[in-house]
Protein backbone atom coordinates (compact mmCIF):
# COMPACT_ATOMS: atom_id res chain seq x y z
CA UNK A 1 0.00 0.00 0.00
CA UNK A 2 2.93 2.30 0.69
CA UNK A 3 3.43 2.35 -3.32
CA UNK A 4 -0.27 3.21 -3.88
CA UNK A 5 0.28 5.94 -1.76
CA UNK A 6 3.63 7.28 -3.23
CA UNK A 7 2.78 6.83 -7.02
CA UNK A 8 -1.08 7.95 -6.25
CA UNK A 9 -0.09 11.71 -4.69
CA UNK A 10 3.06 11.71 -7.74
CA UNK A 11 0.04 10.65 -10.34
CA UNK A 12 -1.96 13.52 -8.24
CA UNK A 13 0.18 16.48 -8.25
CA UNK A 14 1.43 16.30 -11.91
CA UNK A 15 -2.19 15.74 -13.31
CA UNK A 16 -3.65 18.59 -10.72
CA UNK A 17 -0.82 20.85 -12.41
CA UNK A 18 -1.32 19.74 -16.37
CA UNK A 19 -4.70 19.57 -15.74
CA UNK A 20 -4.95 23.12 -14.58
CA UNK A 21 -3.88 24.45 -18.04
CA UNK A 22 -5.77 21.33 -19.86
CA UNK A 23 -8.76 23.27 -18.77
CA UNK A 24 -7.30 26.68 -19.01
CA UNK A 25 -6.39 25.88 -22.60
CA UNK A 26 -9.84 24.14 -23.48
CA UNK A 27 -7.86 21.13 -24.33
CA UNK A 28 -9.98 18.31 -22.77
CA UNK A 29 -10.71 16.09 -25.77
CA UNK A 30 -6.52 16.01 -26.11
CA UNK A 31 -6.48 14.83 -22.23
CA UNK A 32 -9.15 12.23 -23.21
CA UNK A 33 -7.42 10.96 -26.06
CA UNK A 34 -3.70 10.56 -25.22
CA UNK A 35 -4.25 8.53 -22.14
CA UNK A 36 -6.01 5.86 -24.37
CA UNK A 37 -2.70 6.08 -26.77
CA UNK A 38 -0.94 4.81 -23.80
CA UNK A 39 -3.47 2.25 -23.49
CA UNK A 40 -2.66 1.16 -27.11
CA UNK A 41 0.94 1.13 -25.97
CA UNK A 42 0.89 -0.97 -22.86
CA UNK A 43 -1.41 -3.66 -25.21
CA UNK A 44 1.71 -3.46 -28.06
CA UNK A 45 4.33 -3.46 -25.26
CA UNK A 46 2.58 -7.00 -23.74
CA UNK A 47 2.52 -8.41 -27.04
CA UNK A 48 6.19 -8.00 -28.33
CA UNK A 49 7.06 -8.42 -24.58
CA UNK A 50 8.99 -5.12 -23.66
CA UNK A 51 8.72 -3.32 -20.67
CA UNK A 52 5.19 -1.87 -20.42
CA UNK A 53 6.75 1.59 -19.44
CA UNK A 54 8.32 2.09 -22.37
CA UNK A 55 5.50 1.14 -24.40
CA UNK A 56 2.83 3.51 -22.41
CA UNK A 57 5.50 6.69 -22.96
CA UNK A 58 6.27 5.38 -26.81
CA UNK A 59 2.21 5.40 -27.59
CA UNK A 60 1.23 8.56 -25.34
CA UNK A 61 4.19 10.27 -27.07
CA UNK A 62 3.19 9.20 -30.62
CA UNK A 63 -0.61 10.34 -30.03
CA UNK A 64 0.44 13.65 -28.82
CA UNK A 65 2.38 14.22 -32.03
CA UNK A 66 -0.30 12.77 -34.04
CA UNK A 67 -2.44 15.21 -32.50
CA UNK A 68 -0.37 18.02 -33.22
CA UNK A 69 0.62 17.25 -36.66
CA UNK A 70 -2.98 16.33 -37.59
CA UNK A 71 -4.13 19.91 -36.57
CA UNK A 72 -2.02 21.47 -38.88
CA UNK A 73 -4.58 19.86 -41.77
CA UNK A 74 -8.02 20.08 -40.14
CA UNK A 75 -9.73 21.45 -37.22
CA UNK A 76 -8.09 19.96 -34.10
CA UNK A 77 -11.28 18.27 -32.57
CA UNK A 78 -11.55 16.47 -35.99
CA UNK A 79 -7.55 15.48 -35.48
CA UNK A 80 -7.87 14.75 -32.14
CA UNK A 81 -10.89 12.65 -32.50
CA UNK A 82 -8.81 10.67 -35.52
CA UNK A 83 -5.87 10.30 -33.53
CA UNK A 84 -8.13 8.81 -30.78
CA UNK A 85 -10.15 6.06 -32.74
CA UNK A 86 -6.36 5.58 -34.48
CA UNK A 87 -5.06 4.63 -31.34
CA UNK A 88 -7.95 2.62 -29.46
CA UNK A 89 -8.06 0.64 -32.75
CA UNK A 90 -4.65 -0.17 -32.78
CA UNK A 91 -5.09 -1.09 -28.92
CA UNK A 92 -7.85 -3.68 -29.92
CA UNK A 93 -6.05 -5.11 -32.74
CA UNK A 94 -3.27 -5.69 -30.15
CA UNK A 95 -5.17 -7.28 -27.76
CA UNK A 96 -6.83 -9.54 -30.52
CA UNK A 97 -3.56 -10.87 -31.81
CA UNK A 98 -2.38 -11.52 -27.82
CA UNK A 99 -4.08 -13.73 -25.44
CA UNK A 100 -4.29 -10.91 -23.17
CA UNK A 101 -5.59 -11.90 -19.57
CA UNK A 102 -8.56 -10.06 -19.05
CA UNK A 103 -8.77 -8.83 -15.65
CA UNK A 104 -5.08 -7.39 -16.97
CA UNK A 105 -7.20 -5.39 -19.73
CA UNK A 106 -9.50 -4.12 -17.25
CA UNK A 107 -6.62 -2.82 -15.00
CA UNK A 108 -5.33 -0.95 -17.53
CA UNK A 109 -8.66 0.45 -18.75
CA UNK A 110 -9.91 1.06 -15.21
CA UNK A 111 -6.89 1.52 -13.16
CA UNK A 112 -5.39 -0.67 -10.41
CA UNK A 113 -4.04 1.06 -6.99
CA UNK A 114 -1.23 -1.57 -6.99
CA UNK A 115 -0.64 -0.67 -10.52
CA UNK A 116 3.03 0.31 -10.08
CA UNK A 117 4.91 -1.99 -8.49
CA UNK A 118 7.91 -0.87 -6.35
CA UNK A 119 10.76 -1.77 -8.71
CA UNK A 120 8.78 0.87 -11.00
CA UNK A 121 8.91 3.22 -8.41
CA UNK A 122 11.89 5.14 -9.61
CA UNK A 123 11.20 5.08 -13.77
CA UNK A 124 7.91 7.01 -12.86
CA UNK A 125 9.19 9.14 -9.86
CA UNK A 126 12.02 10.17 -13.06
CA UNK A 127 9.39 10.94 -15.13
CA UNK A 128 7.05 12.75 -13.26
CA UNK A 129 10.12 15.23 -12.04
CA UNK A 130 10.46 15.69 -16.02
CA UNK A 131 7.36 16.45 -16.70
CA UNK A 132 7.31 18.59 -13.79
CA UNK A 133 10.11 20.34 -14.88
CA UNK A 134 9.03 20.63 -18.09
CA UNK A 135 5.66 22.44 -17.05
CA UNK A 136 7.76 24.92 -14.69
CA UNK A 137 9.64 26.03 -17.90
CA UNK A 138 6.87 26.56 -20.04
CA UNK A 139 4.84 27.88 -17.32
CA UNK A 140 4.79 31.66 -18.28
CA UNK A 141 5.17 31.50 -22.41
CA UNK A 142 1.99 28.33 -21.46
CA UNK A 143 -0.16 30.40 -19.63
CA UNK A 144 -0.21 33.35 -21.61
CA UNK A 145 -0.59 31.48 -24.72
CA UNK A 146 -3.25 29.82 -23.01
CA UNK A 147 -4.70 33.06 -22.27
CA UNK A 148 -4.80 34.88 -25.53
CA UNK A 149 -2.60 33.28 -28.52
CA UNK A 150 -2.56 36.63 -30.41
CA UNK A 151 -0.78 38.27 -27.63
CA UNK A 152 1.62 35.31 -27.27
CA UNK A 153 2.61 35.65 -30.95
CA UNK A 154 2.70 40.05 -30.47
CA UNK A 155 5.23 38.65 -27.50
CA UNK A 156 7.40 36.52 -29.68
CA UNK A 157 6.05 33.16 -28.27
CA UNK A 158 6.62 30.37 -30.80
CA UNK A 159 2.94 29.12 -30.13
CA UNK A 160 3.53 25.99 -32.31
CA UNK A 161 6.17 25.24 -30.65
CA UNK A 162 4.63 25.71 -26.69
CA UNK A 163 1.56 23.65 -28.22
CA UNK A 164 3.23 20.58 -29.11
CA UNK A 165 5.73 20.89 -25.56
CA UNK A 166 2.60 21.05 -23.26
CA UNK A 167 0.63 18.01 -25.49
CA UNK A 168 4.58 16.12 -25.02
CA UNK A 169 3.95 16.97 -20.96
CA UNK A 170 0.87 15.73 -21.10
CA UNK A 171 1.73 12.71 -22.76
CA UNK A 172 4.55 11.94 -20.24
CA UNK A 173 1.86 12.32 -17.51
CA UNK A 174 -1.11 10.31 -18.76
CA UNK A 175 2.00 7.41 -19.62
CA UNK A 176 2.51 7.64 -15.31
CA UNK A 177 -1.44 7.78 -14.12
CA UNK A 178 -2.67 4.77 -16.81
CA UNK A 179 -1.31 1.80 -14.60
CA UNK A 180 -3.06 3.49 -11.71
CA UNK A 181 -5.73 5.26 -12.66
CA UNK A 182 -6.71 3.72 -15.64
CA UNK A 183 -6.70 4.75 -19.47
CA UNK A 184 -9.98 5.69 -19.77
CA UNK A 185 -10.11 7.76 -16.61
CA UNK A 186 -6.90 9.59 -16.75
CA UNK A 187 -8.06 12.68 -17.63
CA UNK A 188 -10.99 12.95 -15.56
CA UNK A 189 -8.26 13.51 -12.57
CA UNK A 190 -7.12 16.18 -15.06
CA UNK A 191 -10.41 18.27 -15.81
CA UNK A 192 -12.96 17.90 -12.48
CA UNK A 193 -10.16 19.12 -10.17
CA UNK A 194 -8.67 21.91 -11.83
CA UNK A 195 -12.24 23.15 -12.93
CA UNK A 196 -13.26 22.81 -9.77
CA UNK A 197 -10.18 25.05 -9.19
CA UNK A 198 -10.83 27.72 -11.69
CA UNK A 199 -14.43 28.30 -10.19
CA UNK A 200 -13.03 28.53 -6.53
CA UNK A 201 -10.67 31.17 -7.52
CA UNK A 202 -9.57 33.27 -10.91
CA UNK A 203 -6.07 33.83 -9.62
CA UNK A 204 -3.58 31.21 -11.70
CA UNK A 205 -1.00 31.04 -8.53
CA UNK A 206 -4.14 30.27 -6.53
CA UNK A 207 -6.18 28.24 -8.79
CA UNK A 208 -2.98 25.89 -9.91
CA UNK A 209 -2.21 25.06 -5.70
CA UNK A 210 -5.85 24.68 -5.34
CA UNK A 211 -5.74 22.47 -8.33
CA UNK A 212 -3.00 20.34 -7.03
CA UNK A 213 -4.79 20.47 -3.87
CA UNK A 214 -7.97 19.13 -5.24
CA UNK A 215 -6.26 16.33 -7.57
CA UNK A 216 -4.62 15.06 -4.45
CA UNK A 217 -7.45 14.50 -2.21
CA UNK A 218 -9.65 13.01 -4.90
CA UNK A 219 -6.80 10.53 -5.44
CA UNK A 220 -6.30 9.38 -1.84
CA UNK A 221 -9.85 9.36 -1.46
CA UNK A 222 -10.19 7.37 -4.61
CA UNK A 223 -6.98 4.93 -3.36
CA UNK A 224 -8.64 4.43 -0.11
CA UNK A 225 -11.93 3.72 -1.06
CA UNK A 226 -11.48 1.34 -3.74
CA UNK A 227 -9.14 -0.36 -1.03
CA UNK A 228 -11.99 -0.76 1.25
CA UNK A 229 -14.62 -1.56 -1.27
CA UNK A 230 -12.55 -3.43 -3.48
CA UNK A 231 -14.17 -1.63 -6.55
CA UNK A 232 -11.85 -0.51 -9.61
CA UNK A 233 -10.44 3.29 -8.47
CA UNK A 234 -11.79 4.22 -12.05
CA UNK A 235 -15.25 4.46 -10.89
CA UNK A 236 -14.00 6.49 -7.73
CA UNK A 237 -11.61 9.02 -9.73
CA UNK A 238 -14.62 9.55 -11.86
CA UNK A 239 -16.89 9.84 -9.90
CA UNK A 240 -15.48 11.93 -7.41
CA UNK A 241 -14.01 14.42 -10.12
CA UNK A 242 -17.27 15.34 -11.25
CA UNK A 243 -18.23 15.74 -7.52
CA UNK A 244 -15.52 17.70 -6.41
CA UNK A 245 -16.54 19.97 -9.68
CA UNK A 246 -20.37 20.19 -8.72
CA UNK A 247 -19.21 21.09 -4.98
CA UNK A 248 -17.82 23.97 -6.52
CA UNK A 249 -20.11 25.60 -8.96
CA UNK A 250 -22.92 24.90 -5.74
CA UNK A 251 -20.25 26.77 -4.04
CA UNK A 252 -19.60 29.50 -6.53
CA UNK A 253 -23.84 29.98 -6.52
CA UNK A 254 -24.08 30.29 -2.79
CA UNK A 255 -21.37 32.75 -2.82
CA UNK A 256 -23.12 34.94 -5.34
CA UNK A 257 -26.09 34.88 -3.89
CA UNK A 258 -24.77 35.94 -0.36
CA UNK A 259 -22.82 38.60 -2.45
CA UNK A 260 -26.34 39.72 -4.07
CA UNK A 261 -28.56 39.59 -0.65
CA UNK A 262 -25.25 41.95 1.36
CA UNK A 263 -26.08 44.33 -1.78
CA UNK A 264 -29.45 44.76 -1.83
CA UNK B 1 -11.12 -12.17 -56.95
CA UNK B 2 -10.59 -15.13 -54.23
CA UNK B 3 -7.84 -13.55 -52.62
CA UNK B 4 -10.10 -10.40 -51.55
CA UNK B 5 -13.17 -12.36 -51.00
CA UNK B 6 -13.06 -15.38 -49.41
CA UNK B 7 -15.47 -18.52 -49.98
CA UNK B 8 -18.14 -18.39 -47.77
CA UNK B 9 -19.08 -14.37 -47.69
CA UNK B 10 -21.99 -13.76 -48.90
CA UNK B 11 -23.66 -16.98 -47.66
CA UNK B 12 -22.95 -16.51 -44.23
CA UNK B 13 -25.71 -14.93 -42.10
CA UNK B 14 -24.02 -13.09 -39.73
CA UNK B 15 -21.39 -11.15 -42.54
CA UNK B 16 -24.84 -10.28 -43.90
CA UNK B 17 -26.45 -8.49 -41.26
CA UNK B 18 -23.28 -6.62 -40.11
CA UNK B 19 -23.23 -5.56 -43.93
CA UNK B 20 -26.99 -4.30 -43.44
CA UNK B 21 -27.10 -2.64 -40.18
CA UNK B 22 -23.22 -1.26 -40.61
CA UNK B 23 -24.94 0.57 -44.15
CA UNK B 24 -27.57 2.28 -41.58
CA UNK B 25 -25.48 2.96 -39.12
CA UNK B 26 -22.69 4.92 -41.22
CA UNK B 27 -25.57 6.59 -43.12
CA UNK B 28 -27.20 8.11 -39.76
CA UNK B 29 -23.49 8.81 -38.48
CA UNK B 30 -22.81 10.07 -41.75
CA UNK B 31 -25.50 12.54 -41.97
CA UNK B 32 -25.47 13.67 -38.11
CA UNK B 33 -21.55 13.88 -38.50
CA UNK B 34 -21.71 16.54 -41.19
CA UNK B 35 -23.84 19.22 -38.64
CA UNK B 36 -21.31 17.61 -35.70
CA UNK B 37 -18.50 18.47 -37.49
CA UNK B 38 -19.40 21.94 -39.08
CA UNK B 39 -20.60 22.99 -35.57
CA UNK B 40 -17.22 21.81 -33.77
CA UNK B 41 -18.91 18.84 -31.54
CA UNK B 42 -16.49 16.31 -32.39
CA UNK B 43 -15.74 16.10 -28.68
CA UNK B 44 -19.52 15.93 -27.80
CA UNK B 45 -20.39 13.38 -30.62
CA UNK B 46 -17.22 11.18 -28.51
CA UNK B 47 -18.30 11.68 -25.22
CA UNK B 48 -21.92 10.95 -25.67
CA UNK B 49 -21.10 7.37 -27.36
CA UNK B 50 -19.05 6.84 -23.55
CA UNK B 51 -22.06 7.62 -21.96
CA UNK B 52 -24.09 5.54 -23.61
CA UNK B 53 -21.67 3.01 -23.23
CA UNK B 54 -22.32 3.40 -19.18
CA UNK B 55 -26.13 3.46 -19.89
CA UNK B 56 -26.06 0.35 -21.84
CA UNK B 57 -23.69 -1.87 -19.40
CA UNK B 58 -25.95 -0.44 -16.66
CA UNK B 59 -29.00 -1.50 -18.63
CA UNK B 60 -27.80 -5.03 -19.33
CA UNK B 61 -26.55 -5.20 -15.19
CA UNK B 62 -30.47 -4.50 -14.46
CA UNK B 63 -31.58 -6.81 -17.33
CA UNK B 64 -33.50 -4.21 -19.16
CA UNK B 65 -33.33 -3.46 -22.94
CA UNK B 66 -29.61 -2.69 -23.75
CA UNK B 67 -30.65 -0.54 -26.57
CA UNK B 68 -33.03 1.49 -24.09
CA UNK B 69 -29.90 1.75 -21.87
CA UNK B 70 -27.95 2.97 -24.74
CA UNK B 71 -30.18 5.36 -25.84
CA UNK B 72 -31.44 6.66 -22.68
CA UNK B 73 -27.60 6.78 -21.01
CA UNK B 74 -26.97 9.23 -24.05
CA UNK B 75 -29.94 11.21 -23.67
CA UNK B 76 -29.23 11.68 -20.16
CA UNK B 77 -25.81 12.43 -20.93
CA UNK B 78 -26.55 15.16 -23.64
CA UNK B 79 -29.41 16.70 -20.77
CA UNK B 80 -26.49 16.77 -18.41
CA UNK B 81 -23.92 18.38 -20.55
CA UNK B 82 -26.47 21.13 -21.56
CA UNK B 83 -27.26 21.94 -17.56
CA UNK B 84 -24.00 22.11 -17.04
CA UNK B 85 -23.36 24.88 -19.74
CA UNK B 86 -22.61 24.15 -23.23
CA UNK B 87 -23.21 27.50 -24.82
CA UNK B 88 -19.65 28.67 -24.08
CA UNK B 89 -17.26 27.16 -26.27
CA UNK B 90 -14.48 26.67 -23.30
CA UNK B 91 -17.66 25.96 -20.49
CA UNK B 92 -18.48 23.66 -23.41
CA UNK B 93 -15.17 21.72 -23.21
CA UNK B 94 -15.26 21.08 -19.54
CA UNK B 95 -19.17 20.29 -18.84
CA UNK B 96 -18.31 17.69 -22.07
CA UNK B 97 -14.97 16.08 -19.91
CA UNK B 98 -17.09 16.10 -16.48
CA UNK B 99 -20.10 14.36 -17.63
CA UNK B 100 -17.63 11.99 -19.61
CA UNK B 101 -15.53 11.53 -16.72
CA UNK B 102 -18.24 10.90 -14.35
CA UNK B 103 -19.95 8.08 -17.04
CA UNK B 104 -16.94 6.98 -17.76
CA UNK B 105 -16.37 5.75 -13.65
CA UNK B 106 -19.75 4.65 -13.77
CA UNK B 107 -18.46 2.40 -17.03
CA UNK B 108 -16.05 0.74 -14.86
CA UNK B 109 -18.44 -0.07 -11.82
CA UNK B 110 -20.99 -1.49 -14.23
CA UNK B 111 -18.97 -3.55 -16.41
CA UNK B 112 -16.91 -4.28 -13.07
CA UNK B 113 -19.68 -6.05 -11.54
CA UNK B 114 -20.84 -7.54 -15.31
CA UNK B 115 -17.55 -9.66 -14.65
CA UNK B 116 -18.72 -10.70 -11.78
CA UNK B 117 -21.93 -11.89 -12.53
CA UNK B 118 -20.94 -13.54 -15.02
CA UNK B 119 -18.42 -16.29 -16.81
CA UNK B 120 -17.78 -15.17 -19.97
CA UNK B 121 -14.84 -13.87 -20.63
CA UNK B 122 -14.33 -11.02 -23.31
CA UNK B 123 -17.53 -9.20 -22.01
CA UNK B 124 -15.83 -5.67 -21.40
CA UNK B 125 -14.15 -5.78 -24.59
CA UNK B 126 -16.99 -6.21 -26.39
CA UNK B 127 -19.10 -3.82 -25.13
CA UNK B 128 -16.14 -1.14 -25.02
CA UNK B 129 -14.77 -1.90 -28.82
CA UNK B 130 -17.82 -4.04 -30.38
CA UNK B 131 -18.15 -6.04 -33.20
CA UNK B 132 -20.56 -6.19 -35.76
CA UNK B 133 -20.30 -9.82 -35.98
CA UNK B 134 -22.00 -10.11 -32.19
CA UNK B 135 -24.86 -7.74 -33.41
CA UNK B 136 -28.57 -9.47 -32.98
CA UNK B 137 -30.70 -9.87 -36.07
CA UNK B 138 -33.47 -9.31 -34.37
CA UNK B 139 -32.56 -5.43 -33.62
CA UNK B 140 -32.62 -4.71 -36.77
CA UNK B 141 -36.26 -3.11 -36.76
CA UNK B 142 -35.48 -1.25 -33.51
CA UNK B 143 -32.47 0.35 -35.62
CA UNK B 144 -34.59 1.07 -38.76
CA UNK B 145 -36.92 3.07 -36.88
CA UNK B 146 -34.45 4.61 -34.75
CA UNK B 147 -32.25 5.54 -38.24
CA UNK B 148 -35.63 6.94 -39.79
CA UNK B 149 -36.61 9.30 -36.47
CA UNK B 150 -33.13 10.81 -36.36
CA UNK B 151 -32.96 11.16 -40.10
CA UNK B 152 -36.81 13.08 -40.53
CA UNK B 153 -35.90 15.24 -37.49
CA UNK B 154 -32.53 16.17 -38.80
CA UNK B 155 -34.39 17.43 -42.59
CA UNK B 156 -37.42 19.22 -40.00
CA UNK B 157 -34.54 21.36 -38.07
CA UNK B 158 -32.15 21.85 -41.30
CA UNK B 159 -32.41 25.15 -41.82
CA UNK B 160 -32.08 26.66 -38.46
CA UNK B 161 -29.44 23.80 -37.68
CA UNK B 162 -27.73 24.98 -40.29
CA UNK B 163 -27.88 28.82 -39.87
CA UNK B 164 -26.63 28.25 -36.40
CA UNK B 165 -24.03 25.88 -36.80
CA UNK B 166 -22.49 28.15 -39.14
CA UNK B 167 -22.66 31.67 -37.81
CA UNK B 168 -24.88 31.58 -34.79
CA UNK B 169 -24.84 35.54 -34.66
CA UNK B 170 -26.49 35.80 -37.92
CA UNK B 171 -28.89 32.92 -36.89
CA UNK B 172 -29.51 35.08 -33.56
CA UNK B 173 -30.35 37.87 -35.69
CA UNK B 174 -32.61 35.41 -37.48
CA UNK B 175 -34.79 34.55 -34.91
CA UNK B 176 -33.47 31.27 -35.09
CA UNK B 177 -33.46 29.88 -30.40
CA UNK B 178 -29.78 28.78 -30.78
CA UNK B 179 -30.21 26.91 -27.44
CA UNK B 180 -33.91 25.18 -28.36
CA UNK B 181 -31.56 24.03 -31.84
CA UNK B 182 -28.80 23.44 -29.67
CA UNK B 183 -30.60 20.99 -27.28
CA UNK B 184 -32.78 18.79 -30.34
CA UNK B 185 -29.52 18.38 -31.89
CA UNK B 186 -27.64 17.23 -29.28
CA UNK B 187 -30.82 14.97 -28.80
CA UNK B 188 -30.09 13.58 -32.03
CA UNK B 189 -26.53 13.04 -32.06
CA UNK B 190 -27.28 10.54 -28.40
CA UNK B 191 -29.91 8.68 -30.38
CA UNK B 192 -27.39 8.51 -32.96
CA UNK B 193 -24.22 7.81 -31.60
CA UNK B 194 -26.38 5.51 -29.32
CA UNK B 195 -27.34 3.22 -32.18
CA UNK B 196 -24.40 3.26 -33.93
CA UNK B 197 -22.50 1.98 -30.52
CA UNK B 198 -24.53 -0.80 -29.59
CA UNK B 199 -24.59 -2.22 -33.40
CA UNK B 200 -20.75 -1.16 -33.97
CA UNK B 201 -18.67 -0.53 -31.05
CA UNK B 202 -17.69 2.99 -29.52
CA UNK B 203 -14.72 3.39 -31.34
CA UNK B 204 -16.48 2.82 -34.78
CA UNK B 205 -19.10 5.17 -33.65
CA UNK B 206 -16.48 7.76 -33.50
CA UNK B 207 -14.43 7.04 -36.51
CA UNK B 208 -17.62 6.80 -38.46
CA UNK B 209 -19.43 10.02 -36.58
CA UNK B 210 -16.51 12.57 -37.13
CA UNK B 211 -14.17 10.46 -40.45
CA UNK B 212 -15.91 10.49 -43.34
CA UNK B 213 -18.02 13.54 -42.21
CA UNK B 214 -14.50 15.59 -41.91
CA UNK B 215 -13.23 14.16 -45.24
CA UNK B 216 -16.62 15.11 -47.15
CA UNK B 217 -16.83 18.51 -45.48
CA UNK B 218 -12.93 18.85 -46.88
CA UNK B 219 -14.05 18.79 -50.84
CA UNK B 220 -17.63 19.51 -51.02
CA UNK B 221 -19.14 23.04 -52.00
CA UNK B 222 -22.88 21.98 -51.40
CA UNK B 223 -24.31 20.71 -48.39
CA UNK B 224 -26.41 18.27 -49.91
CA UNK B 225 -22.83 16.55 -51.92
CA UNK B 226 -21.46 16.76 -48.31
CA UNK B 227 -23.89 14.87 -47.02
CA UNK B 228 -24.30 11.95 -49.58
CA UNK B 229 -20.20 12.08 -50.10
CA UNK B 230 -20.08 11.27 -45.74
CA UNK B 231 -22.45 8.70 -46.33
CA UNK B 232 -20.81 6.98 -49.20
CA UNK B 233 -17.27 6.97 -47.71
CA UNK B 234 -18.73 5.82 -44.46
CA UNK B 235 -20.57 3.01 -46.03
CA UNK B 236 -17.49 2.35 -47.97
CA UNK B 237 -15.00 2.02 -44.94
CA UNK B 238 -17.36 -0.19 -43.22
CA UNK B 239 -18.21 -2.65 -45.71
CA UNK B 240 -14.52 -2.62 -46.83
CA UNK B 241 -14.02 -2.98 -43.15
CA UNK B 242 -16.36 -5.87 -42.49
CA UNK B 243 -14.73 -8.00 -45.60
CA UNK B 244 -11.21 -7.80 -44.38
CA UNK B 245 -11.96 -8.28 -41.34
CA UNK B 246 -13.91 -11.67 -42.33
CA UNK B 247 -10.97 -12.49 -44.94
CA UNK B 248 -7.95 -11.83 -42.17
CA UNK B 249 -9.60 -15.24 -40.00
CA UNK B 250 -7.56 -16.63 -43.06
CA UNK B 251 -4.46 -14.95 -42.69
CA UNK B 252 -2.68 -15.84 -40.29
CA UNK B 253 -4.09 -19.89 -40.71
CA UNK B 254 -4.38 -19.66 -37.01
CA UNK B 255 -8.26 -19.36 -37.17
CA UNK B 256 -7.92 -15.77 -35.27
CA UNK B 257 -8.57 -12.54 -37.02
CA UNK B 258 -8.09 -8.95 -36.66
CA UNK B 259 -10.95 -7.13 -35.08
CA UNK B 260 -13.56 -5.27 -37.56
CA UNK B 261 -13.12 -1.90 -35.66
CA UNK B 262 -9.07 -2.07 -36.45
CA UNK B 263 -9.89 -2.33 -40.47
CA UNK B 264 -12.84 0.11 -40.46
CA UNK B 265 -11.05 2.89 -38.70
CA UNK B 266 -8.05 2.11 -41.57
CA UNK B 267 -10.32 2.41 -44.30
CA UNK B 268 -11.83 5.83 -42.53
CA UNK B 269 -8.07 7.44 -42.22
CA UNK B 270 -6.74 6.11 -45.65
CA UNK B 271 -10.35 8.00 -47.33
CA UNK B 272 -9.59 11.51 -44.90
CA UNK B 273 -5.46 11.00 -46.63
CA UNK B 274 -6.69 10.16 -49.96
CA UNK B 275 -9.77 13.26 -49.70
CA UNK B 276 -7.59 15.56 -48.33
CA UNK B 277 -4.54 15.17 -51.13
CA UNK B 278 -7.75 15.35 -53.93
CA UNK B 279 -8.58 18.42 -52.39
CA UNK B 280 -5.10 20.04 -52.28
CA UNK B 281 -4.56 19.01 -56.04
CA UNK B 282 -7.92 20.29 -57.17
CA UNK B 283 -7.10 23.66 -55.22
CA UNK B 284 -3.78 23.84 -57.24
CA UNK B 285 -5.37 23.29 -60.57
CA UNK B 286 -8.41 25.54 -59.94
CA UNK B 287 -6.08 28.37 -58.52
CA UNK B 288 -5.35 30.15 -61.60
CA UNK B 289 -8.92 30.35 -62.10
CA UNK B 290 -9.47 31.99 -59.06
CA UNK B 291 -11.60 29.18 -57.70
CA UNK B 292 -9.00 27.61 -55.49
CA UNK B 293 -10.45 28.62 -51.99
CA UNK B 294 -11.09 25.93 -49.80
CA UNK B 295 -15.06 25.33 -49.24
CA UNK B 296 -15.56 28.04 -46.27
CA UNK B 297 -19.47 27.03 -46.15
CA UNK B 298 -20.28 30.13 -45.28
CA UNK B 299 -22.69 30.18 -48.99
CA UNK B 300 -24.32 27.31 -47.62
CA UNK B 301 -26.76 29.09 -45.26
Amino acid sequence: MTNAWLSGTIIAFLAGSVGFFVVLRGSAFAAHAIPNGAFAGAAGANLVGVNPLVGLVVFALGAAFGISSLSRRTRSDVATALALVMMLALGAAFLATSSAYEPAVNALLFGEILGVSSNELLPVALLAVVSAVGLAVLYRPLLLSSISSDLAVARGVNVRLIDVSFLVVVALSSALAVPVVGALLTFSLMIGPPAAARIVTSRPPRALALSVGFSMLTLWAAVASSYWTNLPIGFFVGTLSAAVYLAAKVWSRAQSRRLRRALA
Amino acid sequence: MHVLLEPGLFSNDTVRTALVLGALVSIVSGVVGVFTVLRGQSFAGHALTDVATAGGAGASLAALSPLAGFIGGGVIGAGAMDAIGVQRVKDRDVATGVVLGAATGLSALFLYLITLQTTTTGSTQSILFGSVFTVEPSTLPDVLVLTALVLVGLAVIRRPLLMSSISPELAAARGVRLRAVGIVFMVMLAVAVGLSAIVIGSILSTALLIGPPASALRVSTRLSRALLLACALGVAATWLGIVFAYDSYYWFGSGRGLPVSFFVVVDVLAEFVLVSLVARRRRRLLAPFGRGARPDHVGWI
